[in-house]
């Protein structure tokens, strides 16, 4: 009995004087792709080192979209760690659904993190989002291709016209080689994620700064004119329904000279066991046409903390590890160089190992550092976002005129009437959410 | 004399059946297969799938990364769980619309199924707020309860179909015999209806072990079920088709067991009322 009655006293002793440092429990929501899987597997150094652990919410990045949007808007408290993407971040900081970020600890090193990346996750100037993962899009072209054409490959940035010309040469569908295979399929995330930067090529814009939709401005009209007859006459039959993954999956089986797509690809096109040209391939820079502004787009996948959050400190020493330059560096020294988070530290890119082991580095560097979200067009906009435009009413604007684009495209409809269709909703949509007075 | 039925057309209806069936099973046997092979492999033709090497590396990735057994614990309380309280609910009212029918009887079972036209997501913020208001969010007490609630009218539609097979004279035989509701309805109602019962609890457990809308939307980390769990490994990429064809084995395993083996008295159950 007595025996007992101490080991109470002492459990109790060891908790009240154990109460300062009192182990959390994080639970964290996360999209189902490598880089996360990673941070997965090495995160159980964070735990051993700082007590806390972590519960993983994996999910795909439609259903966690839903899924987190829905917790957080309703203050569910669910997640302590969620992660967004860049479409989101501004909206949900300005909203205040989000824990502010600027005050990770003198070690984190926030001048170490890309401008636009800072300025693509941040609202009235504070950060809500810290990257572990950015990505712009630039052109992969087949080598062999090019030099069997007698084509050299472009050192600087080329214009859309130039761009045509290029494509004209290297067209050859009899042996199976399509000019240029580009997204097609309808979604402000599918095939508006490439219109949009060749529309900011062009000189158009969403939306003037009185928020007027500007859809039917010449620029529009010249950029969408020139996308379908582009597609019409060398791209593959049927472009209208590709998207990034159809036409990856071309690209890699030699069926496309040329590619505009996202910078993140090209891990997959250069490896061996997935991609039949993994030793033909090269990259440019996105084209520019009257300006060289938001010609590449701009995608983040970053860390937030819900307001929600009870644990908020845990969280931000949680993200404070997961994005750190220590961090990128443990990844390319336990899962090799060519795995380490992309895109979101200049430290990464002036580091030799990964260099070495990552040859589309350098032309990632420049499209990303290229790519401002908070100023992608050649007129002012009130808007950021280079492919997208950061305001809630966006995803159903942008998906509407993505429908009416890949109409256009699939020759059910004029360009110009597609224009028409896109530019009637969006002043629809615009006025009855209070923008247009 | 039975009809004699000629070896040609018989052999034609078996072929006819066996085709439907393998391609009704087709996909489970693809997932199977993919299961067991490399990411590399499994994102090949067809052809080159079947000839490149077998291995089980992925549902060793697969346990290595995922805790299966606390998902698999979960599916379990939430779909028998959620089946045996719509049972203590729907018995009684199957009892009273089946052997004491009003006038508007018809009426409050077809307005019990119309719940079912309803798209879930139409009230997912409310129930979120009520869940989130309740402390029931990732909790499996407050899944067991919103499953419950989403069957509870087939619940009911399937044991008032059975209910209504049996005579009534042998309740009121009972009643004269002087047993009370309760002996009436547990030693003699229940007794004859179980092969109905049977089926209606294997055919909502099934129903619950399936369900992906509620489970995960109102599911973190604590109370996340097998669909939870699939959902994890999906990725609109195609990166992973191996892992999620392994995850997805291992989560529709235990069930298409427990369906195989009580196959007859499903079909027995599903076809009772029909066949009179």
């Amino acid at each position: 009995m007595k025996v007992r009655k101490s080991l109470y006293a002492a459990t109790a002793l060891a908790l009240v004087a154990g109460g300062g440092a009192v182990a959390e429990e994080l639970t964290i929501a996360t999209v189902n792709n490598s880089d996360m899987i990673i941070m997965q597997k090495l995160s159980p150094q964070w735990e051993e080192a700082t007590g806390n652990t972590l519960n993983w919410v994996v999910l795909e990045e439609n259903v966690l979209r839903q899924r987190v949007t829905t917790d957080i808007a309703t203050k569910g408290g669910s997640f302590d760690v969620i992660t967004i993407g860049a479409y989101e971040a501004p909206i949900w900081g300005a909203q205040d659904w989000l824990v502010s970020l600027d005050d990770l600890g003198d070690a984190y090193d926030y001048d170490d993190i890309y401008e636009p990346v800072r300025n693509g996750l941040s609202a009235n100037g504070s950060l809500y989002a810290v990257p572990f993962y950015a990505e712009s899009s630039f052109t992969f072209y087949r080598t062999d291709v090019f030099e069997a054409a007698g084509i050299e490959a472009p050192s600087e940035q080329i214009t859309y016209d130039e761009f045509a010309e290029i494509v004209a040469k290297v067209h050859d569908p009899d042996n199976g080689v399509f000019g240029t295979c580009q997204r097609g399929k309808a979604g402000w995330g599918e095939n508006m994620a490439f219109v949009g930067p060749m529309v900011n090529a062009f000189g158009g814009r969403w939306f003037d700064m009185d928020w007027n939709p500007q859809l039917t401005s010449d620029e529009w009209k010249n950029a969408i004119n020139y996308y379908v007859d582009l597609m019409n006459n060398y791209g593959p039959p049927g472009a209208s329904s590709n998207g990034h993954n159809e036409n990856r999956a071309l690209f890699a089986d030699g069926k496309c000279a040329t590619w505009v797509d996202a910078t993140s690809a090209a891990g997959y096109i250069f490896n061996p066991n997935e991609s039949s040209v993994a030793d033909k391939t090269d990259f440019f820079q996105a084209p520019k046409q009257v300006t060289d502004k938001g010609t590449g787009w701009f995608w983040a996948w970053a860390l937030a903390i819900p307001a929600s959050s009870a644990k908020v400190d845990a969280a931000k020493d949680f993200l404070a590890w997961a994005t750190s330059k220590e961090y990128v560096e443990l990844v390319g020294e336990t899962e090799g160089w060519v795995a380490a988070p992309p895109g979101t530290r200049a430290s990464t890119y002036a580091n030799e190992k990964y260099l070495a082991a990552a040859p589309f580095a350098e032309t990632v560097e420049n499209s990303i550092l290229a790519a401002n979200p908070a100023d992608p067009t050649k007129d002012p906009v009130p808007y950021t976002g280079v492919q997208f435009v950061a305001i809630p009413e966006f995803q159903g604007i942008g998906n509407y005129v993505g429908q009416q684009i890949a109409a256009a495209l699939a020759g059910q409809q004029t360009v110009d009437q597609a224009l028409e269709n896109a530019q009637t909703f969006a002043v629809r949509e615009m006025t009855k959410a209070g923008y247009i007075k | 004399m039975a009809r004699a039925v000629s070896i040609r057309r018989k052999s034609i209806t078996t072929a006819a059946a066996w085709a439907l069936g393998l391609m009704m099973f087709f996909p489970i046997l693809w997932i199977a297969i993919l299961s067991l092979k490399t990411e590399g492999d499994a994102i090949r033709a067809p052809i080159e799938v079947l000839s490149s090497v077998w291995t089980f590396e992925s549902f060793g990735a697969v346990q290595e990364r995922s805790d299966y057994l606390k998902h698999f614990t979960n599916s379990v309380v939430i779909s028998f769980g959620s089946t045996f309280l719509g049972l203590l609910i729907a018995v009684p009212a199957a009892w009273a619309m089946a052997f004491v029918p009003g006038k508007r009887t018809k009426d409050v079972l077809m307005w019990m199924l119309s719940t079912k036209m309803l798209p879930p997501v139409g009230v997912l913020v409310p129930i979120y707020l009520i869940f989130r208001d309740a402390e029931l969010l990732d909790t499996r007490i407050g899944l067991v309860f919103v499953l419950m609630m989403i069957n509870l009218p087939i619940i009911i539609w399937m044991l008032y179909t059975y209910f209504r097979e049996i005579p009534g004279e042998i309740l009121e035989a009972a009643r004269m015999d002087g047993a009370s509701l309760r002996e009436e309805v547990f030693f003699v109602l229940m007794p004859m209806a179980i092969p109905g019962m049977a089926s209606t609890v294997l055919l909502n457990v099934i129903l619950a072990w399936n369900e992906a809308f509620w489970t995960l939307n109102l599911t973190a980390a604590d109370a996340a079920p097998l669909t939870a769990f699939i959902a994890s490994y999906s990725s609109p990429e195609g990166l992973f088709y191996a892992k999620l064809s392994a995850a997805s084995i291992m989560a529709i395993a235990p069930i298409l067991i427990m369906g195989w083996f009580s196959q007859k008295q499903l079909v027995r159950g599903l076809t009772f009322g029909a066949v009179k």
